[in-house]
């Protein structure tokens, strides 16, 4: 009975996002294709000083996304630490100098990372001006990025991949602003709340008192998902009813941080000029995005586990209207892409159900990812999958008729190693110096022996990864975690850019060779079957022991 | 073009753009949702406020507690989930647990709610639904399962002198099933059932 409510549950989303697919791929094709710009983008790029029709070298367009950012970050923590000064602070004072350059990273970087309470921690000044404009303009980057990668792909012997400047704002301006200003007048119908009201103290049935929040939140919420940020208004994110109040918004804040990503090969097919190339990756992150939820579903649903049988089932931070299964399929969601967003405490999980989040986040979220770092890891994936392909039957190596030779490799590979080598040297480093691991051990550390392993675990892989979900028993406000996430965050964002966009160069020098006999065709299930196999083999080697270590041996214990 | 050159140029021109990000994304649009959401959904945009003889008594989307001050459960109303916001229902803190599986610290607390219920209701304990037992996400989870809500019928009736058939015919009228029957579980919201249940006396 259970199975075929998280069926239809599923079913009713995958619809919807099938349904999605062509239109808003084609649109973000046309976005970032048209020759035309709107008067209002001229108006801005008046007002920045950018000329709109000149082209960048992927030098050049680096340098705007790493100015861009560090520009952000540094605004964002003046915010913070001005907040006392800001109107609508709800008289919160400054936030300290640790946490106030975590959380600029973790906005900066699409991570979404919380050490704090937002609750308690945040006025409305912080909130709206400062996180909610780096939800919509992170998102932007992203999308930016991915877009130069497939000019990079579509384009012949050229020096220059587009304008960052022109794709940023297009992004902005004809994505994700109106796409989140219909969205959240959607979610305030829906109950999310939106004013400026500040707590209203009630007094409660029995005559106690409540201190009922307000906020900005729906205008937050939407963006939040549909550029797959994921840090909430409030501390228990789309768990708190004022964020998420019921079965539809539910099922509405998935579609909204899916929509984009699974639609993003939709625009990689249109602007290479070959729609099949599209599904082929598409169907790559959604066997991913598949096998992925069926078995955290499963996992919750069997609810193994002493808390968990001792109560009936895996309920332990589950909301009533969500339920079991409509909560996995959340959880899934949110760490297949890069949002991090909740719906349930993960830390609450059965031990192999809380394993599967992790395993999403550690695949490099590619099925189908944050907004545009998924198909930009997707396609790094590809390009290693061709070679190893090339390698076992001897094959020319080629992508789109693109050659992948050393320096391709190259950057491919160290893409590939980079999350990984920060998720791994950050737990190691957190246990093996006895000053840190002391301090987490008495600080950090919320749940006793493995789970407490696996709590340091899911937070170097949830910010090397920029997802920004957590299994937030632990407490990560300590000078060490502020300032290693920080790092893990900062590096796992900004490296893999760097050598996307190298890559995207070096593609776009080459001309095209012509497909002949010997090439390995990238539109057909046996390329899209070898795609999936190197995600996963690539992934289950780095990941199996630290697993092992904590998930894996408190599930099997 | 000198727009692409120059070691400083970038930040300038990324310093202006982000004042103008933070114009219109941080104040214009978040104003503008405020407008419109007051226009088109007021009730809904400040809170969904429930109002009782003019009194405002809390929200129907952030549940309460119906304890004494001491956090004893009070027979007479219908019971929310455990919640681990603050000492409990505290708005202003939202929170789960966040224990996990084995936590000794959740065993412990599952088996002391199941002891209570069962000895304040007089159910057999295998019989108590889990959200009964289990805190939630949020800590301020506004609704129970109909099977808890109806498990309590005996105890409210009996508490209040009413007669059960007519607390469990309220019960019914305030089960809510999920959206479109299959998107999440089938809820009954306490503070509203517990409203009705004051004009039943």
């Amino acid at each position: 009975m259970e199975i075929w409510l998280a069926v239809a549950q599923f079913a009713t989303l995958a619809l919807i996002l099938a349904i999605v697919y062509r239109p808003l791929g084609d649109y973000l094709a046309l976005t970032f294709t048209s020759g035309r710009h709107l008067r209002v983008e001229r108006g801005l790029y008046r007002v920045v000083g950018v000329a709109p029709d000149s082209e960048q070298t992927w030098g050049a367009y680096l340098r705007g996304v790493l100015a861009f950012s560090f520009v952000g970050v540094v605004i964002l923590y003046a915010i913070q630490r001005l907040q006392a000064v800001l109107p609508m602070s709800l008289g919160i004072p400054a936030i300290p100098e640790g946490l106030s350059f975590n959380n600029a990273i973790s906005f900066v970087t699409n991570t979404n990372w919380q050490s704090y309470s937002p609750d308690v921690t945040m006025g409305y000044a912080v909130q709206m001006a400062g996180l909610a404009v780096q939800n919509f303009v992170s998102a932007a980057v992203g999308i930016a990025v991915a877009v130069a990668l497939i000019r990079g792909l579509a384009r012949r012997s050229t020096g220059t991949l587009g304008n960052f400047w022109v794709d940023l704002t297009r992004a902005t301006v004809r994505i994700l602003l109106p796409l989140s200003f219909l969205a959240a007048i959607a979610l305030v119908i829906g109950g999310v709340v939106q004013n400026f009201a500040g707590f209203t103290d009630v007094t409660t049935l029995t005559g106690g008192t409540q201190s009922i929040p307000g906020g900005p939140v729906a205008s937050q919420e939407a963006i939040k998902e549909l550029g797959t940020n994921g840090g909430g208004f409030f501390n228990a994110n789309s768990a708190h009813p004022f964020e998420n109040p019921s079965g539809w918004t539910n099922l509405f804040q998935m579609v909204l941080m899916l929509a984009i990503p699974f639609s993003l090969p939709r625009t990689f097919g249109a602007m290479v000029g070959d729609k099949r190339q599209g599904y082929a990756v598409l169907a790559a992150m959604a066997t991913i995005f598949v096998v992925s939820l069926a078995a955290v579903t499963t996992f919750e649903l069997i609810g193994s586990g002493t808390a968990p049988e001792a109560a009936g089932g895996s309920f332990e931070g589950r909301e009533q209207r969500f339920g079991i299964s409509f909560s996995a399929l959340f959880a899934g969601a949110t760490t297949l892409t890069s949002t991090g967003a909740v719906d349930s405490m993960h830390d609450s999980y059965t031990a192999l159900g809380g394993m599967i989040p992790m395993i999403n986040m550690m695949l490099g979220e590619i099925a189908p990812g944050g907004v545009g770092s998924g198909l930009y890891g997707m396609l790094v994936l590809a390009v290693i999958t061709v070679f190893i392909a090339g390698l076992l039957v001897g094959r020319t190596p080629e992508y789109l008729g693109k050659k992948i030779g050393p320096r391709e490799i190259k950057l491919a590979s160290l893409y590939i190693l980079t999350t990984p080598t920060l998720v791994l040297v950050g737990t190691a480093l957190s246990f093996a110096i006895p000053a840190i691991r002391a301090d987490l051990e008495s600080t950090s550390i919320w749940n006793p022996g493995l789970h407490g392993f696996s709590e340091v675990l899911y937070a170097f892989t949830s910010a090397s990864n920029n997802n920004g979900s957590a299994f937030a028993g632990l407490t990560a406000n300590t000078p060490w975690l502020n300032a290693a996430l920080g790092v893990c965050m900062l590096l796992g964002r900004f490296l893999p850019m760097v050598f996307v966009l190298a890559l995207a160069g070096s593609f776009a020098a080459q001309g095209r060779i012509p497909a002949t006999a010997g090439t390995l065709p990238t539109h057909r299930p046996q390329f899209v079957g070898l795609l999936v196999g190197v995600t996963v083999i690539v992934v289950a080697l780095t990941y199996f022991p630290v697993l092992a270590l904590g998930p894996l041996a408190e599930g099997l214990a | 073009m000198a727009s692409s050159r120059g070691f400083a140029r970038p930040y300038w021109v990324a310093l202006r753009f982000m004042i103008a990000a933070t114009v219109v994304l941080g104040i214009a649009y978040p104003l503008a949702v405020f407008g419109v959401g007051q226009l088109v959904a007021p009730a809904q945009a400040n809170g969904s406020l429930i109002e009782v003889d003019g009194e405002t008594v809390g929200s129907a989307l952030i549940g309460q507690s119906f304890t004494d001050a001491e956090g004893a459960a009070l027979p007479e109303w219908f019971q929310s989930r455990p919640s681990a916001a603050g000492d409990g229902y505290d708005a202003a803190a939202s929170s789960g647990s966040n224990h996990g599986p084995e936590n000794p610290d959740l065993i412990a607390a599952i088996e002391q709610r199941k002891a209570a219920i069962a000895e304040a209701d007089g159910v057999d304990p295998a019989s108590i639904p889990m959200d009964a037992l289990t805190a939630s996400a949020s800590g301020l989870d506004p609704h129970i399962s109909p099977e808890y809500a109806r498990l309590q019928v005996a105890r409210v009736a009996g508490a209040r002198g009413l007669d059960p058939s007519e607390v469990a015919a309220l019960v019914e009228r305030f089960v809510q099933p999920a959206d479109l029957g299959y998107l999440g579980e089938p809820t009954v919201n306490v503070l509203q059932l517990n409203i009705a249940l004051a004009r039943l006396d």
